[in-house]
């Protein structure tokens, strides 16, 4: 639950952290021409993504205030850039590029000025000055094979891995962003031919997973959020994903939902079924096994997600999905499948929760079916 | 006696890249190699797979040109089952382009680029009111400057200068500010520092466009085999306003800030050695992109130039696309045509040497075997030749195929700067040709949306039907220009399913290693005889790779495991209806 009071007392605590900025933060927005009413605003949309009551947006607004005193290093490893790219298209406006910049982002491998020595120096000084207070930042999957010889960082041809575990020792809190570093992401599906896995896979620590590919910037921004706020990590699921992000199914609040229910259903792309805005689980849409908010959220300022866009979910959020979700344009009922890569733990479970739901949802696609009332 | 500079991140690109150099007494660079420092080999996981999902996979080659390997790999399907997707769904995937190039090559300027020519604390010592007024020299003709009022000016310094002393500069710690390369004035460091702000407004636009008819972005997902899935939002007049509006939108920043910050630098950087030094390699090489009707394209080149040549233009022979892998982390082949790549990863790693260090102390490292394997990158050849590709190939082979459009743009852009042709082929000119590409898209663009608006009125059809017969077997291509260049993606199905698949990425031809006969690449050719004011802080050799615009984990995911186990995975498509 909830609780205010113990939100409260994480601030104070914080406010008593020496920052890095000389002034307040709400005077430095008000110095970068951005009004008090701006930022309340900005807070109590963030409370809303949060799933928090209305009440709580004063206290995301402080918390935002104190937020210069969280350092952040992020770390690259097996991955596509993606996840970076989302967190560049955050908005409410500028004003999240501004919260960003005061979270003290001491490493960041796409953005930062310096690059070769210069950037391991940065890297290096970040751990040692911020021991124990930085919050990691992963993205991308951590190859295993071989020692982990698939990925090298550095003069010294340091692995991933070993980078990677050394970074985590002295984290106040690692948070997987994206799918790679939640479940190892595409390069872990079969064969996996380099061992990719996700990180919390070589970690003795717990990790945050926020899972999508990528994943929104509303759910990585509010993670990290949420961290400053509580000084904890998120309450989560099964597989790490914190529940305000990842608590309902894309199903739940979809759009297309009252076709799915009527039995209305495209059966083709194209069809004048598409144009009519039916039901996408016949050409394979995964919204109902995939737990996320898209339906809620949207992406890119709330313009559009694939299902408005005509395309099934693919289910990117999911442990596992590259290889549990495939073939992307076929109800997932027509397919018995099994992960090689599914070891017998949470992932296994999950993969057999999700095969039950499967038939579930299939039976009831198809009863809806028959209820079709006309034509 | 030589020395060695390893330089390992190179930061500000997408994906895990080094680049070591070698130079002589004086400082000049004598030998250089760059090197991919990570595999994901997404190949490999391709076969076995259903056709139709290969463009979803191959997407996540690249988040940074999120919706190039999607296209390619949707394009590469339809090439090998003979569909030919209807006009609506072609045009419409141009309009993603437009997204992705737009958003592309401006984050690219300002965000990745921009530190190696901006020296953000020297903007701290700039008269605003003075900037103002310059920001008015750099424009194209008929336009006013954006974001360079002396009102934003004043605010953009004090915003710096609060962050600055802080003590802390956060990502902007250790950067080369004071380099002896850095060239701008305090003033012009203002203007660009405020489009560097600004950007990070105006690319949020360019991927809405995106997103219009694509669902989203990153990684976009309205493309299917056959066509495109946003039927809807075709039919709503409102959606077509609204991608309307943010192109222009994005187009009218490309003029008033991009193009007037290159000219800018143009001025500023004329006289720099280390940015207008003349390339090495001088083939250039380019495949027509965006579609804007039934039978034409905005970039219709589908050739090459060679020794810089732009009077002469060739057309391309695809048999004559191979690749080699020497020395890259995979086993011999020698040269072959991608359709029979065949590669097994062979990691041989780097050997101990030294390097000179941030401190300038020569320390013990790991540096790459140059007679050896040394990179995960393999190297592309046309005809066992090294060619550089880009938006610079892009705008050098179409000016020499006499594309109206590209060199209306490049005449004007020489124009007001005064410089010659010539000038195109360095440093400078590669972030120029960039730039350049963007203003034709830009300033055309709108002719592609037209056109969709006109056969919407007469056609609605977004998917052309088709079937996959398991009893036989297709191979098919997709070759095209991305924002980084020529990309090709080769495929083959059997028994329905995917037998092989191999990806010949723009940054693999340009980042690749040396081939079997000793030929660099761009990346490697091109650094040599550049002069290092500074080993400890070789910014000079950072802003030429960065001039390419870098994307490795495009360039290291190509991989076909010969003979070796996929695992158990199995699907079983099943095409009719469920």
């Amino acid at each position: 639950m909830l609780d205010m009071q113990q939100v409260k007392q994480r601030i104070e605590k914080l406010k008593k952290l020496p920052g890095i900025a000389p002034k307040p933060i709400p005077q430095l927005l008000e110095e970068n021409g951005f009004s008090r009413r701006d930022f309340l605003k900005w807070s109590a949309s963030l409370a809303a993504t949060l799933g928090l009551p209305a009440s709580f947006a004063p206290v995301v607004a402080e918390a935002a205030e104190v937020s210069d005193r969280l350092p952040v290093v992020w770390l690259h490893l097996a991955e596509c850039t993606g996840c970076s790219e989302s967190l560049l298209r955050t908005d409410a406006p500028t004003i999240d590029n501004l919260i960003f910049k005061y979270i003290n982002l001491q490493y960041h491998d796409t953005i930062m000025a310096a690059a070769g020595w210069q950037a391991e120096e940065n890297y290096e000084e970040a751990l040692k000055e911020f021991k124990g207070r930085y919050v990691l930042c992963v993205e991308g999957g951590v190859p295993t094979k071989d020692g982990g010889e698939y990925l090298t960082i550095g003069p010294y041809a340091e692995t991933g891995l070993h980078k990677l575990k050394r970074s985590a020792k002295d984290a106040a809190a690692i948070i997987a962003v994206g799918t790679c570093s939640s479940f190892g992401g595409i390069q872990a599906a079969a064969p996996n031919p380099t061992g990719a896995v996700g990180i919390h896979k070589v970690l003795d620590k717990q990790v945050i997973n926020v899972p999508g590919c990528p994943p929104s910037d509303r759910n990585i921004v509010g993670t990290i959020v949420y961290v400053i706020l509580y000084g904890q990590l998120p309450a989560v699921d099964n597989f790490n994903r914190p529940k305000w992000a990842y608590g309902l199914r894309i199903h739940d609040l979809c759009e297309r939902r009252g076709h799915f229910d009527a039995g209305e259903f495209v059966e083709e792309f194209g069809s004048e079924e598409a144009m009519n805005g039916f039901c996408l689980y016949k050409k394979g849409c995964k919204g109902p096994y995939t737990f996320n908010n898209c339906s809620r959220e949207r992406f890119n300022q709330h313009t559009s997600w694939p299902i408005q866009a005509g395309h099934g979910c693919i289910g990117c959020s999911e442990p596992d999905f590259w290889d549990a979700m495939a073939p992307y344009e076929e109800p997932l009922a027509n397919h018995k499948f099994e992960s090689i890569e599914a070891d017998a733990t949470a992932d296994k479970v999950g993969i057999t929760i999700l095969t039950v739901a499967g038939v579930a949802i299939a039976a009831h696609a198809a009863i809806s079916a028959i209820k079709k009332p006309k034509e | 006696m030589a020395k060695r500079v390893v330089i390992d991140p190179i930061t500000r690109i997408e994906g895990h890249l080094r680049v070591e150099v070698v130079l002589d007494e004086n400082n000049v660079i004598k030998d250089a190699y760059s090197s991919a420092t990570l595999w994901r080999g997404i190949e490999v996981i391709l076969k076995g797979r259903d056709p139709r999902d290969a463009g979803f996979m191959t997407q996540r080659i690249c988040g940074v040109c999120t919706y190039s390997h999607y296209k390619a790999g949707i394009s590469a399907v339809e090439n090998a089952l003979g569909i030919e997707p209807p006009l609506n769904a072609k045009l419409v995937r141009t309009l993603l382009d437009y997204a992705l190039f737009f958003h592309d090559h401006i984050v690219h300027f300002y965000q990745l680029h921009a530190l190696d020519w901006v020296d953000i604390l020297s903007a701290l010592q700039a008269d605003p009111k003075k900037a103002s007024e310059e920001a008015f020299k750099y424009v194209p003709k008929g336009y006013n400057p954006i974001a360079t009022g002396e009102d934003e000016l004043r605010e953009v310094q004090k915003r710096v200068a609060e962050f600055a002393k802080k003590g802390d500069l956060g990502p902007f710690k250790n950067g080369y500010w004071g380099h002896p390369t850095m060239k701008f004035t305090p003033e012009q460091n203002l203007i660009a520092l405020s489009h560097y702000l600004k950007t990070l407004e105006i690319q949020r636009i360019a991927a809405q466009m995106m997103a219009i008819f694509g669902g989203k972005n990153p990684h976009p997902q309205s493309l299917t085999v056959g066509g495109v899935t946003c039927i809807m939002d075709l039919q709503d007049p409102a959606r077509l306003a609204e991608y309307m509006t943010k192109f222009q939108e994005v187009a009218d920043y490309v003029n008033r800030a991009y193009y007037a910050d290159i000219v800018m630098a143009a001025e500023a950087y004329g006289n720099e050695p280390s940015v207008v030094m003349p390339n090495n390699l001088g083939n250039y090489l380019t495949y027509k992109t965006m579609q804007t009707s039934a039978d034409s394209w905005l970039f219709d080149a589908c050739g090459y130039i060679k020794d810089f040549d732009l009077g002469k233009y060739y057309e391309i022979d695809e048999s004559k696309i191979e690749e080699d892998v020497t020395h890259s982390w995979y086993k011999d082949t020698g040269f072959v045509h991608p359709y029979n790549g065949k590669t097994i990863p062979e990691y041989t790693g780097y050997v101990d040497g030294k390097s000179i260090d941030g401190e300038g102390k020569e320390v013990e490292v790991k540096v790459v075997n140059p007679k050896g394997k040394y990179s995960w990158i393999k190297s592309p050849r046309y005809d066992k030749t090294p060619m550089e590709v880009g938006p610079l190939a892009c705008m050098a082979v179409n000016y020499a195929k006499g594309n109206e459009k590209v060199r209306k743009v490049v005449d004007e852009f020489l124009a007001q700067t005064g410089l010659p042709a010539k000038a195109l082929f360095t440093t400078l000119g590669r972030t120029a040709a960039r730039m350049l590409q963007t203003k034709v898209i830009a300033d055309y663009g709108l002719e592609a949306f037209n056109n969709l608006v006109e056969n919407l009125k007469v056609d609605q059809s977004t998917v052309a039907p088709y079937v996959i017969d398991k009893n036989k077997e297709y191979k098919g291509r997709f070759i095209g220009d991305v924002p980084r260049g020529m990309l090709s993606h080769w495929c083959r199905i059997k028994d329905g399913v995917i037998e092989n698949w191999q990806a010949v990425v723009p940054s693999t031809w340009n980042a690749g290693p040396a081939d079997g006969n000793g030929k660099k690449g761009a990346y490697e050719s091109n650094l040599i005889g550049m002069k290092i004011a500074d080993p400890t802080k070789p910014l000079e050799v950072i802003r030429n790779i960065h001039s390419y615009d870098p994307c490795i984990a495009c360039a290291v995911h190509v991989m076909d495991v010969k003979g070796k186990k996929l695992g158990e995975f199995r699907v079983d498509p099943l095409y009719g209806a469920c």
